[in-house]
């Protein structure tokens, strides 16, 4: 556990990561990560191309093993369940599990109203369509997106921009009330103004989902996160609070990196 | 110091001016040449549709004055005597197609969902090169498969036979279709949904093959068409019917065939009739065919092409 903070917000852990290996074929992607996740924080994940971050936030919603050839060991605890354990459907965990990507995915077929809904339909509990239509609500607005599309619902997704498409599958992931949230470069294909309103609502999300976000900007790191962890070849290398990771790191390869040396 | 200053600025250098013209001669001569080829390109394009269009005329002009209300509602008559119709004909094309669909798209669209998402396993690898194989099948081979298949085990020509021939033509299409279709539809949609929860069959049908719909019921409307003027099946199979029948068991009248069979007679309003079924068959693959570009416009307006 880290320095414990004052008690008013002392984090309870809500995912134990356990050393943790994924491969894809022969390349060994993810090195025997150990890593504490407390609950209602932004952990930020950092470190250059293919160090294995973006693999590694893949792990944490069973959708490594979904690419041919993947294999994961280890253990990853979520609310003291592994969820790697016996019994336990890969399905099941991404509906706790939500995840945005790099790239905005709207279903194309589908209706702003309907790829919110979209990961409803396939809840033990289905509501029905009035309820619904106030989760949708809900999930926009927690999304920052319902002042700019709630008079259009029914139209296609495609139609909105990519930061609003961005914004819509964030929507999308919250509508379904996942206590995780994994997003993995959610910027990275958005310009400035809708990073920096993507960012505000990263920011707003911590008070009630565990986030965990993979970035290639360092700046939005120590923006958004409590905690930052950099990855070098696979390896975690070091984790610790946001602040004093960017203030005085204790391994020489993540002050190289964090100020500019490599990646 | 002016002395070279001045000769920078004066009147082109002979060197120069050669350059310049070189240039320019190279520039004309594109252009010839691009405007050349652009030509060729047009005249191209103009053949390609010319035997349509001819074919089109040729059909009006000889078949056109055929066309009534009787073509459609009434029965064939005898050899000289006016008038008369190819309704059986007309519905039993329409049977036939319909029946074709019956067997060709569920076989199809499942065989090329199973190509897309299977796509390196030896199975899925032999049987894209068999459905190939298959596509390059001459009709008439497949009108003796099912002659073999269905109508000797059944001891008589069949509507039914004739639809089995014809969807088994419409498999390879529809199933290569539906494979480029669904392979089009990007793999970060299907990780979305698998993130969001859905099963892999969820996925499958939910997104993927909803995203790839458009095109696949394009390349389905193509496939109709392109067995609705088969003939050589049909020889083997339905066998054609001078009389009205919908039965499925037994011979069928049907559009191709009446037309070849009116054709090689001598009558002069036989010949005229089998004219007019040409342009009715032309026409309903018209009709296949603009349902198909309507079918990718729908949805929200977005085309999948």
């Amino acid at each position: 556990m880290p320095a414990q903070a004052p008690v008013s917000q002392a984090p309870a852990t809500r995912i134990v990561v356990d050393r943790l290996d994924a491969h894809f074929g022969a390349v060994h992607a993810v090195r025997h990560v150990s890593v504490d996740l407390s609950d209602r924080s932004v952990t930020a994940i950092i470190g250059p191309s293919g160090c294995g971050k973006s693999t590694f936030l893949r792990c944490l919603n069973r959708m490594h093993e979904t690419i041919p050839g993947a294999r994961v060991a280890g253990r990853v605890m979520l609310d003291g369940h592994d969820i790697y354990g016996n019994g336990i459907s890969p399905v099941a965990v991404r509906r706790q599990v939500g995840m945005v990507f790099q790239r905005p995915t709207p279903f194309p077929t589908m209706s702003i109203r309907d790829n919110v809904a979209a990961g409803l339909v396939v809840m033990d509990h289905k509501p029905n369509s009035k309820q619904t239509d106030e989760i949708v609500e809900r999930a926009l607005k927690r999304a920052a997106l319902w002042d700019e599309v709630g008079d259009r619902l029914k139209t296609s997704a495609i139609g909105l921009s990519g930061g609003q498409q961005q914004r819509l599958c964030i929507a999308r992931a919250l509508a379904t009330d996942p206590e995780v949230l994994l997003l993995d470069e959610p910027t990275a294909s958005l310009d400035p103004i809708s990073t920096q309103k993507v960012e505000e609502l990263i920011y707003e999300l911590r008070t009630d989902v565990t986030v965990v976000i993979v970035t290639h900007n360092m700046q939005q790191a120590a923006r958004v996160s409590d905690q930052t962890a950099f990855f070098l070849g696979g390896e975690l290398i070091e984790v610790a609070p946001t602040e004093r990771m960017f203030t005085s790191p204790t391994d020489e390869r993540t002050e190289s990196y964090i100020t500019g040396r490599f990646g | 110091m002016t002395g070279p200053a001045n000769s920078r600025t004066r009147a082109p250098s002979g060197r120069q001016r050669a350059v310049a013209e070189r240039t320019e001669g190279t520039i004309r001569r594109r252009r010839i040449r691009s405007a050349i080829m652009v030509g060729l390109m047009y005249a191209a394009a103009l053949i390609a549709i010319l035997p349509l269009i001819f074919i089109i005329i040729h059909l009006v002009r000889l078949g056109g004055s055929s066309i009534n209300v009787d073509f459609f509602t009434k029965m064939p008559k005898p050899p000289g005597e006016p008038g008369g119709g190819m309704a059986n004909a007309i519905v039993g094309t329409l049977m036939i197609i319909g029946l074709a669909s019956a067997v060709g798209l569920p076989v199809g669209i499942g065989a090329g969902l199973y190509l897309a998402e299977k796509q390196a396993t030896f199975l899925a690898t032999t049987v894209r090169y068999l459905a190939d194989v298959l596509n390059g099948l001459p009709s008439i081979v497949m009108g003796i498969f099912a002659w073999e298949l269905l109508v000797r085990p059944m001891n008589h020509f069949s509507a039914l036979a004739g639809g089995v021939a014809l969807g088994a033509m419409m498999i390879p299409m529809v199933t290569r279709t539906t494979e480029e279709m669904v392979r089009l539809v990007p793999i970060s949609l299907r990780e979305a949904a698998l993130a969001l929860g859905y099963s892999r069959w969820r996925t499958s049908l939910s997104i993927v093959l909803r995203t790839a719909l458009g095109g696949i019921v394009t390349g389905a409307l193509v496939a109709m068409a392109r067995i609705a003027g088969e003939t050589a099946p049909l020889l083997f199979t339905t066998l054609g019917n001078a009389f009205w029948s919908t039965s499925l068991k037994a011979p069928i009248a049907a559009l191709p065939l009446q037309i070849f069979t009116y054709a090689i007679t001598p009558y002069d309003n036989w010949i005229a009739q089998a004219w007019a079924g040409a342009l009715v068959l032309v026409a309903i693959v018209f009709v296949i065919s603009l349902a198909a570009r309507v079918a990718t416009r729908r949805r929200f307006g977005v085309a999948t092409d």
